[in-house]
């Protein structure tokens, strides 16, 4: 057990999902998050990943059992408080949900928007970020006009852009070449160092064997947590010489982050 | 808060543009209206005023002057010491010469017709006057004597504008839900059109008065857009209504026309639809989230 401030940034217990009268997509789903732990969500198309994570980004209800994040019963948060959890999760959709009549820029920018950060710093963070994932020439480009990878670049730009507690991405890696899925799982490490909790949905076996986090298993509905699961996971150091003359990218969005300021200028 | 970028792109919104020219017309339509009532309030004062405080006295044409003239004396002598009565006076030939030309022509043979003598009667503001006691008496007196104080007919035509009052002010409520309606359906569209970018900024941690004021800036901005071409389109009609009956020049119907706080209760019309249609958007996309988990 972790002996934080959070005891557990997800936790579920007995949790079961249906569709409306269908089958139970997700049975008796119990488990927890440690603070900075970071996992991969593994299991065949159809045994309920995005399921599980749309529970956890709050886009849906549990048909029964218990959720709560940042140790919050969900069932009992009255509603006009959810909006403050959620600017906690950021979120990489599989099908990324880019707003097509937004720029990147302005994609990116909207986490920080809606929290109502100050737009001097909303322009300074989210160009930061653009550059660092490598579309610093298409800050003014509508999602339609760029490619797969460049589009998945912008929406995991907006899911990390405020700095979540939790980052829940599905398939974030799936459509950009080994090098930039790595820059990019480089950038998952580097928050989950800051202290983000992660869970990445994947299929890609090559980068599960070769990072080694912990990973949480579904099978037929049903979890199975891998042995580590339950303890934070040691950071798997990235090979430095790959990243060589990047600079390691810090976000300074949040004002309660000062820290990262200081990080960044020394 | 007018320039404000919006994160859903409703101003591409082809559903909405018909908005602005239905609210124009809804405008136009409510400041006739409103104007309508306006005119006839000024109406039923000027006439309330000018007709309540008098009366008129109806004596029957004699056999001749000398009968007359006695018939006069002896009405004037009861409504001098009757109470509530300030002043009565003797409608002279000559001024009902003047009431008749207008019908009848200017003719000399005017006055060899047996016109009944006429006596203005002007009562005290405010007392009751017992009219029924004074008729008693001036039948005694004169037979066939009559009074005719104008309440009758004045009770029955301030009743009728009454009712056209009410009409129009009806009119006017209708056009106010004709209105709230159209801009529920609009903002109801374009909930539905814009359903997949709003899930996102409410996953995202939008509160829900984020996105409703989105749509509801949106909805004020066109419907001031419509009120305003609404008012540009109404003045000059009401002008044209002002003028025409400036033109007819009838004693009967008093001048068409508004004072200040009508014309500036009229001019905030469109800031007033702005303002409905603000609210309406806003309370229609807040109803509409708190569907979402």
């Amino acid at each position: 057990m972790p002996n934080s401030d959070h005891a557990w940034v997800v936790r579920f217990e007995n949790v079961g999902l249906r569709y409306g009268l269908g089958p139970e997509v997700l049975q008796d789903v119990s488990f927890g998050l440690a603070p900075g732990s970071i996992h991969f969500l593994l299991g065949a198309s159809g045994a309920g990943k995005s399921s599980l994570l749309r529970l956890m980004y709050l886009a849906l209800k549990p048909s029964r059992g218990l959720i709560s994040l940042f140790d919050r019963d969900i069932a009992t948060t009255p509603r006009r408080l959810l909006p403050e959890l959620r600017r906690r999760i950021g979120v990489v959709f599989q099908d990324f949900r880019l707003l097509n009549h937004l720029s990147a820029f302005d994609n990116v920018a909207l986490p920080l928007r809606v929290a109502g950060i100050r737009e001097n710093e909303v322009e300074k963070n989210v160009t930061e970020l653009l550059s660092w994932v490598g579309l610093k020439e298409h800050l003014q480009a509508r999602p339609p006009t760029l490619s797969g990878g460049q589009q998945q670049r912008v929406a995991i730009a907006r899911a990390v852009i405020a700095r979540p507690k939790l980052l829940l991405a599905d398939e974030p890696t799936g459509n950009v070449d080994d090098n930039m899925a790595l820059r990019l799982m480089h950038l998952f490490a580097q928050l989950n160092k800051l202290g983000t909790t992660i869970v990445i949905a994947t299929h890609n076996e090559a980068m599960v064997e070769r990072l080694a986090y912990p990973c949480l298993q579904l099978e037929d509905g049903t979890l199975h947590v891998s042995a580590a699961a339950n303890e934070p996971a040691p950071m798997q150091e990235m090979q430095e010489e790959q990243l060589d003359h990047e600079k390691p990218f810090v976000l300074t969005a949040l004002p309660d982050s000062p820290r990262r300021r200081s990080e960044k200028s020394s | 808060m007018f320039t404000r970028r919006t994160d859903l792109a409703l101003a591409q919104d082809n559903h909405s543009r018909f908005l602005p020219w239905l609210i124009a017309f809804m405008v136009y339509l409510a400041i006739l209206a409103m104007a309508g009532t306006f005119i006839l309030n000024g109406l039923v004062v000027t006439w309330d005023r000018n007709m309540s405080g008098t009366m008129t006295v109806q004596l029957p044409s004699a056999d001749n002057p000398k009968q007359n003239k006695r018939n006069i004396d002896k009405a004037l002598k009861i409504l001098r010491v009757s109470p509530g009565i300030s002043n009565a006076r003797v409608v002279t030939a000559k001024e009902m010469m003047g009431l008749l030309e207008p019908w009848l022509g200017g003719s000399s043979s005017l006055s060899e017709l047996p016109l009944p003598q006429l006596i203005d009667v002007t009562l005290v503001p405010g007392d009751d006057v017992n009219v029924k006691a004074i008729a008693k008496r001036l039948d005694a007196a004169v037979p066939h004597a009559s009074i005719d104080d104008h309440r009758v007919w004045l009770d029955r035509f301030l009743r009728l504008i009454r009712t056209v009052q009410a009409i129009a002010i009806s009119i006017l409520a209708l056009i106010c839900l004709a209105t709230v309606g159209t801009v529920i359906f609009t903002t109801r569209t374009g909930l539905a059109v814009h359903q997949e970018a709003i899930e996102v900024l409410h996953l995202i941690g939008a509160q829900d008065t984020y996105i409703a004021r989105q749509f509801s800036t949106r909805a004020m901005m066109l419907a001031l857009r419509g009120g305003f071409i609404g008012l540009a389109l109404a003045i000059p009609t009401l002008i044209a209504i002002g003028t025409l009956s400036a033109a007819m020049d009838a004693g009967a119907i008093p001048k068409l026309s508004m004072g200040f706080d009508e014309w500036f209760v009229i001019g905030v019309m469109p800031l007033a639809t702005a303002i409905l249609a603000m609210v309406t958007a806003r309370f229609t996309v807040l109803k509409s989230l708190a569907q979402m988990l």
